[in-house]
């Protein structure tokens, strides 16, 4: 069994910090990290590596310091790392990116076997988009499995799997046949500590490092910012209101202050009031 | 993953066309679009904020508002459509076949792809739920189309183009997209992110029967069960009245029954900033702001929250902000209407007690 997981190496946004004059992303110094919804799918590739004795390949897209976040799902326990790295690839949105993934994931079950499972985190935390996953489900033509919470059983005899998916208002159980991509939700699994012996293995394994051509891409202008149906025109701040909060200024004590915050409310929102007077009535009656 | 696109391209792979040149088999795409999202026979009310929203762009393009709707119960899918026509559909697009009972990728992208490229759209908007994140990334992939998710605004340029605002970075900022020369261009957008709009009675419009023709077993995806949940397992945040919200200013996750208490008082939802989802003081369905779930309530009160774009894009329809904060210069004071310069901590239990007591005596006095 090969296990594909796709990973994002991220800043870490909680660190993000924009530039007050020039409204531009100060970069440096910002930490990396591997997208956090990606752990989840990465964990449970792992699980199902020890329990079928499958092989996990982690697939990242990004500059050349990517490395970095494929070396530590290394040294979590995945057995081989991939980097597609190419300045044409820059400037990529969601549809050219699904592309040169797709791309290199042919190339992956070219050179080491095709996988039955592919796995996505359910997003990334900087661009937020979901759409990736579900892109590299229709160019590999995989059966697209997203927001799934638990794996309920993988029949590799059989070629299938049965997941359980969040959907609006509950949970869907589903059955479909292998090949699949599998988008993990957030908190399915806890991600494992990654062992002594495997940082030492992955400090010296090789990265498995490929550009455009090598993945086999003739037509560049699939690539990139010129492959890329969406155009950014404008990044701005956005703009301040132009009356700013009424500031409740009320001396002393916890209590005279939430007094007059609370009569500062209803004046300003006379509606609520009257609407939890009407509540209040129902149920005291 | 690669979503984010940077302001200025770089020197390789050449700049991107950024100029309008349609191609010549693109201006047929007349019409902007809402697939309307059904589960279980209900109509999802994002839907319905999506026509209210798509009526505008379609006005101001001069072209018509449809809406698809696909399922298999005849009833259900009639009475959506008159929801459609209320809400401001001029078309809609019927398609019902048994095989489309419950969601699936596999089914609704096909129909779905299948209208669009028989009658065309210039413009189609889905919601950014589970279903629709999940079917528009594949229906845009087979159409080879842009595709803009959790948009914050929606326009028409003066080109007529569709400008689809989001934010961008993690949130630190926003940006407009554009999709000039592909069709249709597509946008998702999240619930209560747009207003629900009036409903006018009677209003009707034409029915398009389209036929799927779907042979289920031909599907390789079945659906083997669906275990609804228990409405008390569920935060109900998007269509909540009133919404009671922390931060990392409270502290400490004990600090958190603060909030809970008083959203008690006030019979109100309560949740949280995203922060608050990282350190694991809450669980990332109660999360507020653009990762988390849009709110539009009447009264939001915010504490020990700073006040982050990312936060207050997930909260700027709400009617009143109410903002509690020990810093005087947190962004939160920003976009708030009401604020006071206090600690959480020590505030929270006063004003659990204050509203407390207001209540009690207006219900005396009536």
């Amino acid at each position: 069994m090969h296990i594909v997981v796709c990973i994002k190496q991220v800043p870490d946004s909680a660190q993000i910090r924009v530039h007050p004059v020039t409204n531009t992303i100060m970069r440096q110094g910002v930490p990396t990290i591997i997208n956090p919804y990606d752990l989840f799918a990465l964990e449970e590739a792992l699980r199902l590596k020890e329990r079928f004795g499958a092989t996990v390949t982690v697939l990242t897209m990004g500059p050349p310091t990517a490395a970095d976040s494929l070396r530590k799902a290394l040294t979590f326990g995945a057995d081989r790392a991939v980097l597609l790295t190419d300045r044409y690839f820059a400037g990529s949105d969601t549809l050219a990116t699904s592309f040169a993934l797709s791309m290199a994931l042919r190339k992956i079950a070219a050179d080491f076997g095709a996988p039955e499972i592919i796995f996505t985190g359910k997003q990334t935390i900087d661009g937020d988009t979901a759409q990736v996953g579900p892109g590299i489900a229709k160019r590999l033509d995989y059966n697209q499995l997203t927001y799934v919470s638990r794996i309920v059983e993988t029949d590799l005899d059989a070629g299938t799997i049965r997941v359980e998916r969040r959907a609006e208002g509950g949970i869907q159980v589903l059955q479909t046949r292998l090949p699949v991509l599998v988008t993990m939700l957030e908190a399915t699994n806890e991600m494992r500590r990654g062992s002594i012996e495997n940082a030492l293995i992955a400090a010296r394994a090789p990265v498995v490092t490929w550009n455009a051509t090598d993945v086999g891409i003739e037509d560049l202008t699939k690539c990139g910012l010129r492959g890329s149906p969406t155009i950014v025109k404008k990044v701005f701040a956005p703009t301040a209101r132009t009356e700013k909060a009424v500031i409740v200024d009320a001396d002393g004590s916890a209590d005279a202050k939430a007094q007059a915050l609370v009569e500062a409310i209803f004046a300003r929102a006379p509606t609520v009031e009257h609407e939890l007077n009407e509540q209040a009535a129902h149920h005291y009656v | 993953m690669a979503e984010e696109k940077k302001p200025a391209p770089p020197a390789a792979g050449g700049r991107a066309n950024t100029k309008k040149e349609l191609p010549e088999h693109f201006k047929a795409y007349k019409h902007v679009w809402v697939a309307v999202e059904i589960e279980h026979g209900q109509v999802h009310p994002v839907s319905y904020e999506l026509l209210g929203e798509g009526r505008k762009l379609a006005d101001k393009r001069g072209v018509e508002l449809a809406a698809v709707v696909m399922g298999d119960d005849r009833a259900s899918l009639e009475d959506a459509a008159v929801a459609c026509f209320e809400y401001g559909a001029d078309c809609v697009y019927l398609a019902q076949d048994p095989a489309l009972a419950h969601y699936r990728n596999e089914t609704a992208t096909r129909v779905l792809t299948d209208i669009v490229n028989t009658y065309k759209p210039e413009i189609l908007l889905l919601g950014a739920t589970n279903l629709g994140r999940d079917l528009a990334g594949s229906v845009a992939t087979t159409l080879l189309t842009g595709l803009t998710a959790d948009c914050t605004e929606l326009a028409i340029d003066e080109e007529g183009s569709l400008a689809a605002t989001r934010p961008t970075f993690g949130g630190s900022l926003l940006c407009t997209i554009f999709t000039l020369n592909f069709r249709p261009q597509m946008a998702t957008v999240r619930p209560r992110v747009l207003a629900m709009p009036e409903r006018e009675a009677g209003r009707t419009g034409r029915i398009v029967e389209f036929a799927p023709g779907l042979v289920e077993d031909d599907i390789v995806t079945k659906v083997l069960d669906f275990i609804a949940d228990r409405d008390s397992d569920k935060a109900q945040l998007p269509y909540a009245d009133i919404v009671v919200a922390g931060g990392l200013g409270l502290g400490s996750a004990e600090n958190f029954q603060l909030i809970r208490e008083l959203a008690g008082v006030l019979g109100a939802e309560y949740g949280g900033s995203r922060p608050l989802v990282q350190k694991g003081w809450i669980t990332s369905d109660r999360q507020i702001g653009q990762t988390g779930k849009t709110i539009r309530p009447k009264l939001y009160i915010a504490a020990g929250i700073s006040g982050a774009i990312q936060h207050r894009v997930g909260v700027e329809g709400a009617d009143v902000i109410v903002a509690i904060n020990t810093d005087p210069n947190a962004p939160i004071f920003e976009f708030a209407h009401l604020g006071i310069v206090a600690d959480a901590v020590t505030l929270l239990p006063a004003l659990s007690q204050a509203f407390a007591r207001r209540l009690r005596v207006n219900r005396l006095a009536s």
